[in-house]
C-alpha cells in the first residue's frame, strides 16, 4: 500500500513535465481506506495472529492453550534440524525455477509476440497450463511419472529414468520443472506483451544500421523488457518461495522429504503432526524471508526511480 | 512488485473473493424442522455403499436429511481434525477409534451414544463393538465392514514358476528367489503413501513377538526399541534391497490403486494390503477379478516367532461418533440415523454383494449366498478366530505422533535411517 505514491509519482512523470506539488493534489489517503481496511484484516490480522500463536502450544481438539515462551522459536531454529534442510531446499527451489522460467519465459513471449506463421495456434497451446487446477496438473504428472505406467513404462526404448518422483536426488529437478510447466505461461504473456510494447521504428532504425537478429534481441529488445523482467522476476522468485499445492498434491515432500520445502513444511508441521506452534514459527520465518527478498528486489531494480521507457512518452 | 495493481482492482478482487466465501457458506444451510446434519465418508473400497446408504435415509427421511461429503483418506485425516479443533466438525465424526477418538473424548467433542445404540451393540461382533466403548460408555459405534489385512495373489504367475503360495517365512523367502529369477515382482507395494508399509511392520512384529510387543510401547510407554520392531524393520529394509519388493515401490501411490494395478497386470504376485482392496480390484480390474486367478490368503507364519499366527492387523471398521458442537436438532437426525438405519437389511446385503463383510452376528447364512462367498468366508472366519485383532498403528497411537510414525517409516523405506535410529526418534518424538 505504501507503494500507491509512488506509483502515481511514476504516472505524474509519464504525462509530461507537472509539478511534484500535482501529484501530492492526486487521490487523498480516503479513497485508500478500503484496500487499507481490506489489507489489514485479511493479511496483517493473520499475521499478528500467527506471531502470537508460535509463542502457544495449542491443542485445537482439547482445547488447550498453553503459553510457553520462546520455546517453538528455540525448538525450530535450534534443535531441530529439519529446519535448515527445508530452507537449503526452498532456497534451491527458487534458484531451480527462476533459472529455468525465466529464459524460457522470456524466449516464448518474444516468439510469441512476432509475426511467425502458426505463432497464434501455438500461443494457444503454450497458454493452456495456465488454465488447469494444480491438483489436475498433479494427478497428470503422478500418472505421467508412474514408473509402471508412465512415460518411462511406454517409451522403455528411451533410457529414461523410472524414479521419477522416488529418487530423492531427482525429483527436485522434476519438480522444478512441472512447476515451471505450468507457470511458463504466464510470465510468457507478460514478456508478449511488454513486446509488444517497444515501437517498430526501433528495430527499422536497428535494421537500416545493419543490427542482425541477434544484436537487435540484447541491443533492443532485452533493455526495453527490463520493468517487465524485474515485476516478473519478483512473482517468479517470490512466488516460488511459497509455493506448496503442486508439491503436496505430487509429492508431500516425499521421498525422504527431499522436496519438502518451507511452506509444504510448514504444512505438514501444522496440520499433519498437529503443531500449530512449530508451524506458526515456521510461517513466520517465511514472510520475513519473503518480505526482505521482495524489498531488496525493490531496492536493487531500483523501481522508485522507475521512469517511463516509452518512446515519446 | 515493481508497480502494485490499483486499489481499486484489489477491492474488486477482493470483494469478489469474499463473495464467493459468503455465497459457499450459504450453501451449508437447511431450511425445516430438522437441522442440517451433515456427515464426511471417505471414497473407494466399500465406501459407495455407504453413500447409498446416505441417499436411502434421505429419501425416506427428508425432513431429517443428512449431507454427505466424500473425502480422499489422506486429505480427511487432515481435515476432520482442523474442523473438530474449530468446532466446525460435521454431525457424524468418523474415525478408526484409537487416539484420535481419545482426543476426541478429552476435548469434549463428541458426545455418548449408549442409549441409542443398545440394539446396534446385540447384533455387532464384540471385539469390534468395544473399540468405541471407553469407560463403559459408548463414544463411537462402527459403520462399515471389517478391514482386516490380508495378502492377495496372482495364482496365475504362481503356476507359471512352478510354486504354491507361501504359508511360512522360507517360503517366502524361497519364492523372492524364484520370482526373481523368473522376472516377476514377489510383493507390490505402494511405499509412496507410506502406510501400506505400516501393515509389513505390523504383521511382522506380531508374528516375530505376539501382540504383547506393540501394546506395551502404545500402553505402557515401553521403548520403541524392541527386538520385534527392530527385527520387522531390518526385514523390510531386507526387502526393499533384495528384490521381495517390486522395484520401484518407493514411487508407487496407493491413492490411485497402483498397488493393485500391478498385482491385477501380472507385474506382481503378492500384495499385501486391506480387504477393501477386494472390493476395488472388482471395482476397478473386474477382468483379474473374474478370472480366477486373483486369490487371497493370511500373512504368513514365521517359523520361529512368538506371535499368534491367527492375529490380524487392520482396522476393525470405521466409526462415527456424533459431534458434540452439532446444535441439538442436527444430533438428533444423526442419532435416529444411528439407531433406526446403520447395517439395515438392504445396506447389509449391498455391502456383502460389494465384498465387504460387516462386522455383524449371525449373518454366515447370507455370506454363503453371495456371489464373493469365498472372500467373506474367509474373511469372516479370519475375523472370528483372530487371537487378537491389531489396529493399525497409525491410528493407534495419539494423532501428534502419526506423522512422526510415518515419516520415520518413510525415512527405513528409503534406507535414510536404521532400525534403531528409527526406535530412537520414535522414543524422541513420543518422549519415552
Amino acid at each position: 500500500m505504501t507503494a500507491t505514491p509512488k506509483v502515481q509519482a511514476a504516472d505524474a512523470t509519464r504525462s509530461g513535465q507537472r509539478s511534484v506539488k500535482v501529484s501530492r493534489q492526486g487521490p487523498s489517503f480516503i479513497m485508500a481506506l478500503p484496500a487499507v481496511a481490506l489489507f489489514g484484516f485479511f493479511a496483517l490480522v493473520p499475521l499478528v495472529g500467527v506471531v502470537v500463536i508460535s509463542f502457544l502450544e495449542w491443542n485445537t481438539v482439547r482445547g488447550s492453550i498453553e503459553w510457553v515462551g520462546t520455546s517453538n522459536w528455540e525448538f525450530v531454529l535450534g534443535d531441530r534440524d529439519f529446519t535448515w534442510r527445508a530452507l537449503q531446499l526452498t532456497v534451491m527451489f527458487v534458484i531451480g525455477s527462476y533459472l529455468f522460467q525465466a529464459p524460457v519465459a522470456l524466449l516464448l513471449g518474444v516468439f510469441m509476440a512476432g509475426q511467425q506463421k502458426y505463432r497464434a495456434v501455438l500461443s494457444v497451446l503454450y497458454f493452456l497450463p495456465l488454465l488447469f487446477s494444480s491438483v489436475a496438473v498433479g494427478l497428470t504428472f503422478q500418472s505421467l511419472l508412474s514408473p509402471n505406467y508412465g512415460i518411462s513404462a511406454a517409451l522403455d526404448f528411451l533410457p529414461l529414468p523410472n524414479d521419477w518422483l522416488s529418487n530423492p536426488d531427482l525429483v527436485m529437478w522434476v519438480m522444478i520443472f512441472v512447476v515451471g510447466w505450468c507457470f511458463i505461461p504466464f510470465h510468457a504473456l507478460l514478456y508478449q506483451a511488454g513486446v509488444r510494447q517497444i515501437p517498430e521504428t526501433m528495430y527499422e532504425a536497428a535494421t537500416i544500421d545493419g543490427a542482425g537478429r541477434m544484436r537487435q534481441f540484447f541491443s533492443i529488445t532485452l533493455p526495453q523488457l527490463r520493468y517487465t523482467i524485474i515485476t516478473s522476476s519478483t512473482l517468479m522468485l517470490v512466488g516460488s518461495l511459497t509455493y506448496f499445492d503442486l508439491i503436496y498434491v505430487l509429492t508431500g515432500g516425499s521421498p525422504a522429504n527431499a522436496v519438502r520445502i518451507l511452506p509444504l513444511d510448514m504444512y505438514i508441521e501444522g496440520f499433519s503432526s498437529h503443531n500449530l506452534g512449530n508451524a506458526s514459527v515456521i510461517a513466520v520465518l517465511l514472510v520475513t524471508i519473503g518480505l526482505t527478498m521482495s524489498l531488496l528486489l525493490n531496492k536493487l531494480s531500483g523501481s522508485t526511480k522507475m521512469e517511463s521507457d516509452k518512446a515519446g512518452a | 512488485m515493481a508497480r502494485t495493481p490499483s486499489p481499486t482492482a484489489c477491492i474488486a478482487t477482493l470483494s469478489a473473493a469474499s463473495l464467493l466465501a459468503l455465497t459457499a457458506c450459504g450453501n451449508g444451510g437447511g431450511d425445516g424442522d430438522g437441522g442440517d446434519a451433515s456427515a464426511w465418508i471417505l471414497t473407494g473400497g466399500g465406501w459407495p455403499q455407504i453413500e447409498d446408504d446416505f441417499e436411502r435415509w434421505n429419501e425416506e427421511n427428508p425432513d431429517q436429511a443428512i449431507s454427505v461429503e466424500a473425502y480422499e483418506n489422506d486429505a480427511y485425516k487432515e481435515q476432520i481434525r482442523t474442523a473438530v479443533g474449530a468446532g466446525e466438525a460435521p454431525t457424524l465424526i468418523m474415525s478408526w477409534t484409537g487416539g484420535a477418538l481419545l482426543e476426541y473424548l478429552e476435548g469434549e467433542r463428541i458426545i455418548p451414544l449408549t442409549e441409542h445404540t443398545a440394539e446396534l451393540e446385540d447384533r455387532i461382533h464384540d471385539s469390534v463393538f468395544q473399540n468405541g466403548v471407553i469407560d463403559g460408555e459408548t463414544y463411537a459405534v462402527p459403520l462399515n465392514d471389517v478391514q482386516p489385512v490380508v495378502l492377495y495373489y496372482n495364482q496365475e504367475l504362481f503356476d507359471e514358476v512352478g510354486i504354491e503360495v507361501p504359508q511360512t517365512w522360507s517360503e517366502v523367502e524361497e519364492a523372492i528367489d524364484v520370482f526373481n529369477d523368473n522376472d516377476i515382482a514377489p510383493f507390490s507395494l505402494a511405499g509412496g503413501s507410506v502406510w501400506p508399509a505400516l501393515m509389513w511392520l505390523q504383521y511382522l512384529t506380531d508374528r516375530h513377538g505376539g501382540e504383547e510387543q506393540f501394546t506395551s510401547i502404545i500402553e505402557d510407554g515401553a521403548s520403541w526399541n524392541n527386538e520385534s520392531v527392530l527385527f520387522a524393520l531390518e526385514t523390510i529394509q531386507e526387502l526393499g534391497v533384495n528384490g521381495g519388493f517390486i522395484d520401484t515401490y518407493q514411487s508407487i501411490s496407493a491413492a490411485q490403486n497402483e498397488d493393485a494395478q500391478l498385482l491385477a497386470d501380472g507385474q506382481a504376485a503378492m500384495l499385501l494390503q486391506g480387504s477393501w482392496v477386494y472390493a476395488t480390484v472388482n471395482d476397478d480390474f473386474p477382468e483379474f477379478a473374474e478370472s480366477g486367478n486373483f486369490g487371497f490368503t493370511t500373512f504368513p507364519v514365521l517359523e520361529d516367532g512368538q506371535g499368534d499366527p491367527s492375529n490380524i492387523v487392520g482396522n476393525p471398521a470405521n466409526y462415527w461418533s456424533v459431534s458434540a458442537d452439532a446444535d441439538e436438532a442436527s444430533q438428533e437426525d444423526a442419532l435416529a440415523y444411528l439407531s433406526e438405519h446403520l447395517y439395515n437389511d438392504e445396506t447389509v446385503q449391498n455391502m456383502l454383494d460389494a465384498g465387504s463383510l460387516p462386522p455383524l452376528e449371525g449373518i454366515e447364512d447370507q455370506i454363503a449366498e453371495t456371489e464373493d462367498a469365498d472372500f467373506l468366508e474367509f474373511a469372516n472366519e479370519l475375523v472370528s478366530e483372530a487371537n487378537h485383532f491389531q489396529l493399525s498403528w497409525d491410528q493407534a497411537v495419539m494423532p501428534e505422533h502419526e506423522q512422526a510414525l510415518m515419516d520415520n517409516l518413510s525415512d527405513i523405506l528409503s534406507g535414510n535411517i536404521t532400525p534403531e535410529e528409527f526406535a530412537e526418534n520414535m522414543d524422541a518424538a513420543t518422549g519415552v
